[in-house]
């Protein structure tokens, strides 16, 4: 059982955990992730490093889901029946130049493990967050901390730039300002931010989110076809090339289980009230 | 072995060999010939003394049989179930030759149960050595390597990168063959013994490599569990399988009983199973039981199926069609699988294992289609990547398998490995052989560095 050290809403919908999880922590590095289980019942789900602290690891997430709904609903205190990690393959952090982490949605809980690295690797990073609006962006103070600088983006223009970070991205790369970037957030996203990148020399990195099982290379679930060849994003990524990547099929596997899915948010509501365990 | 009718097992995930009742098992015993020069011995890759503990069963001293089995083999009731004991010790038994062998899985298997029922004694243990043994797995091999240790009264430590022990027969073997709640059991045995298990721990990850070796001795027990795909087209769609996410989906994170548990797992109406194993074998009856109609997809003739005798018969009971002599090209329909395309396949010249080589016919009606929306890969496992090519200096073979010598040394002195990890996909008892060699030399080594 690991022990929930921390909990906070930090946007909408979106929480930050810290976890006591020593055997996470000692070499979990930026671009990793952790599997987690809340109980017997439960699913595998994976979710990003975004911060470490002694024997505490961070998770931020969104309660979409069953079990993303479930893990909100716990409370400092109380315990998650399994963490396993770290998993996947760390960031390519080395001395760049000039980097830029761009986040989209909860994709922004990635990058102040991935600023630090690359700050301390010697490298100048620039932070571009986009959301839909204002209640949808988060880690803004440490985000400002972490980087060089921050540019903030909102579909609606509620604060920051009224675009995307896309946008930015394209202005930095007409510069010539880059030489490496991280792409973080929904597929449809990274897909088409990393098009300002295409044919350039930036290097471009996404991190793929495919459904997850074991997380540890073992059922190929997470297969992602990268230059056309097969790669399983939990141990040959979850970053990879993005201009390698073929969107089209991730988010076809993404939407797999969509009305599995919606079936187990119905049951756990129900289930919910009929016990009234969990409030 | 008595089975379950297939009616009523396609229903449920309980078992469907029945065990003997202790009357059958004395009989069965009795016929035992206890032969001065046991063949049956040969034939069991842990050597366990059979005509011993067969005896005792004729004696009806079933206690001294669970005592002489767990001299050489601490997991018999997994043994007495999962063993291919045809090709093993039932295989060489001297009345095979003329008549049935005696039935030696199944009465291992009664002794087992029996222990389990009627208390358990604790094995000897040796005084506690203060050495400190690492096992990364907790499969067969692991658990066997590990057993091994703890009763040489070193300290040990298990990692298991999964949420429980047992390797594939908790994650990749149904229920229906290998109960839960016995391998559960008989791991606990183990543990009594004094091991640390931790869950969760990927070695090489959340175990740096450096820490693993600073342990006076290792086993790598990591198993065969990278999947292979056939590499043809339409294989990402959604509803193509692996059979280890398949029967993980199944077994470990029981998806047979969403949304009551949480993960989904595609139940498919018509399922396509490629392969001809005893994992094709498991995920055909697997889906069966989900209830889809199964096809299952061989490349060669049926008599050449690979899986064991007894699983393709129940198999076949369980209403698993077989379409033989068919090799598949192409997964139709996307994003969803829609079909299975194959071509059909001519047995020709052997090969220098005397088996025919199939090759594709060509022409009219060569190719044919199977309407499914599930389809899933059983063709095979390779080594598990993850740690073995992390480890600087350890010697890897070409297909990355570790590489060991007969008592499982591998290139780094005090690192040993064992079971699918060094000798490929096999099966449990070898993979419990191999790791009690191991054990044996890492118990000589630590010995032997005290004497010094
Ligand atoms: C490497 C990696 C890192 C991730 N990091 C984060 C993170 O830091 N924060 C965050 O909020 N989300 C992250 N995700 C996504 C997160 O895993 C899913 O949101 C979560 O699994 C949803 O589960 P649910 O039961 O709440 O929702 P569901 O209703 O089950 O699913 C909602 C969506 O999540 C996806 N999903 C469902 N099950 C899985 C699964 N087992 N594995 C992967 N995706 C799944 C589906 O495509 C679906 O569209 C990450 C995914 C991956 C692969
Ligand atoms: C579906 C199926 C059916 C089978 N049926 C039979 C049968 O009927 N009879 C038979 O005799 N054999 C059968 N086999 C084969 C048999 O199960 C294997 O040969 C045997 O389990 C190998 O044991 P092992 O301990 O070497 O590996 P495994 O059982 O694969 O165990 C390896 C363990 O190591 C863990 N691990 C891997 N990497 C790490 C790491 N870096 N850190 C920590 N832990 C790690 C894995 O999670 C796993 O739990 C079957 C196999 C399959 C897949
Ligand atoms: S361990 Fe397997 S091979 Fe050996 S006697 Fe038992 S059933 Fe036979
Ligand atoms: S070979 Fe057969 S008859 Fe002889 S001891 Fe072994 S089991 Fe008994
Ligand atoms: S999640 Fe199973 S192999 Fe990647």
């Amino acid at each position: 059982m690991y022990r929930i050290i921390k909990r906070n809403q930090i946007a909408d919908n979106i929480y930050e955990f810290w976890i006591n999880a020593p055997h996470v922590t000692k070499t979990g590095r930026a671009g990793q992730f952790v599997v987690i289980r809340i109980d017997e019942h439960g699913e595998r789900i994976p979710l990003t490093i975004s911060a470490t602290k002694g024997e505490d690891v961070r998770i931020v997430f969104m309660a979409v889901g069953k079990t993303t709904q479930q893990l909100a609903a716990l409370e400092e205190g109380e315990s998650i029946r399994d963490i396993a990690g770290p998993l996947g393959t760390p960031s390519e952090v080395k001395k760049w130049g000039r980097c830029a982490v761009i986040g989209g949605g909860v994709g922004i809980a990635c990058l102040p493990i991935l600023a630090r690295e690359l700050k301390a690797a010697g490298n100048e990073v620039t932070g571009i967050i986009g959301a839909r609006n204002e209640g949808l962006l988060l880690l803004e103070d440490e985000l400002r901390e972490a980087c060089d600088e921050l540019v903030i983006c909102t579909d609606d223009g509620s604060k920051g730039h009224h675009g995307y970070p896309a946008d930015i991205l394209k202005e930095m790369v007409a510069d010539k300002a880059l030489d490496a970037v991280w792409i973080i957030g929904p597929a449809i996203m990274m897909k088409i931010t990393s098009f300002a990148t295409l044919d350039t020399d930036v290097r471009t990195f996404v991190s793929l989110n495919p459904i997850m099982v074991d997380g540890t290379g073992m059922c190929g679930s997470c297969r992602v076809t990268i230059g056309g060849e097969t790669k399983f994003a939990c141990v040959d990524g979850p970053e990879f090339d993005a201009h390698q990547v073929d969107w089209d099929e991730l988010m076809n596997r993404q939407r797999t289980y969509t009305g599995q899915e919606k079936e187990s948010l119905e049951h756990y509501h129900e289930h919910k009230c009929e016990c009234g365990e969990h409030q | 072995m008595n089975r379950r009718l297939p009616e009523e097992r396609l229903q449920d995930f309980k078992e469907v060999a029945t065990g003997l009742p202790e009357q059958t098992a004395v009989l069965e015993a009795l016929r035992c010939m206890g032969c001065p020069r046991p063949l049956c011995v040969d034939g069991c890759p842990v050597s366990i003394d059979i005509p011993g503990f067969i005896n005792a069963i004729a004696d009806e001293d079933f206690r001294t049989a669970a005592r002489i089995i767990k001299q050489d083999n601490m997991l018999p009731a997994i043994c007495g179930r999962v063993c291919p004991q045809e090709a093993q010790c039932q295989g060489t038994c001297i009345l095979g030759k003329k008549d049935k062998p005696v039935r030696i899985g199944a009465l291992e298997r009664f002794v087992a149960d029996w222990e389990r029922e009627n208390g358990v004694e604790p094995p000897q243990t040796a005084p506690a050595t203060g050495k400190r043994v690492a096992v990364v797995g907790s499969g067969p091999a692991g658990i066997t390597a590990a057993s091994e240790c703890l009763r040489a009264g070193h300290q040990v430590t298990i990692f298991e990168s999964l949420h429980e022990a047992g390797g594939v027969l908790t994650y990749g073997i149904p229920a229906f063959r290998m109960p839960k709640d016995i391998v559960r059991f008989e791991i606990e045995q183990v543990l009594a013994l004094g091991a640390e298990l931790h869950l969760n721990h990927i070695v090489g990850r959340s175990v740096p490599v450096d820490e693993l070796l600073a342990y006076d001795a290792v086993f790598i027990g990591t198993g065969a569990g990278l999947p292979y795909f056939m590499s043809i087209e339409g294989e990402n769609f959604s509803g193509v399988y692996s059979a280890n996410e398949f029967l993980t989906r199944v077994n470990l994170m029981h998806a047979d009983r969403f949304p009551e548990f949480d993960t989904p797992v595609i139940r498919g109406s018509r399922v396509a199973v490629i392969g001809g194993g005893n994992v094709a074998m498991d995920s055909a009856r697997v889906a069966r039981r989900l209830g889809a109609q199964v096809y299952l997809i061989y490349r060669r003739r049926e008599e050449d199926l690979p899986a064991r005798q007894e699983e393709v018969e129940n198999a076949i009971q369980e209403g698993v069609e077989f379409v033989c002599c068919a090799n598949p090209t192409r997964i139709l329909g996307g994003p969803e699988v829609q079909g299975i395309e194959c071509t059909r396949m001519d047995m020709c010249e052997c090969d220098e294992s005397g088996r025919p080589v199939p090759r594709p016919c060509t022409g009219e009606g060569s190719t044919f289609t199977l309407d499914v929306d599930v389809v899933i890969e059983a063709i095979g496992q390779g080594p598990n990547p993850l740690l073995a090519g992390l480890i600087p200096g350890l010697k890897r073979g070409r297909r990355g398998n570790i590489e060991v010598d007969e008592d499982g040394r591998t290139s780094i002195p005090h690192v040993f490995a064992g079971g699918d990890i060094a000798t490929g996909a096999a099966t449990v008892i070898w993979a419990m052989g191999s790791a009690k060699k191991a054990a044996a030399a890492i118990n000589q080594m630590l010995a032997d560095t005290d004497s010094e």
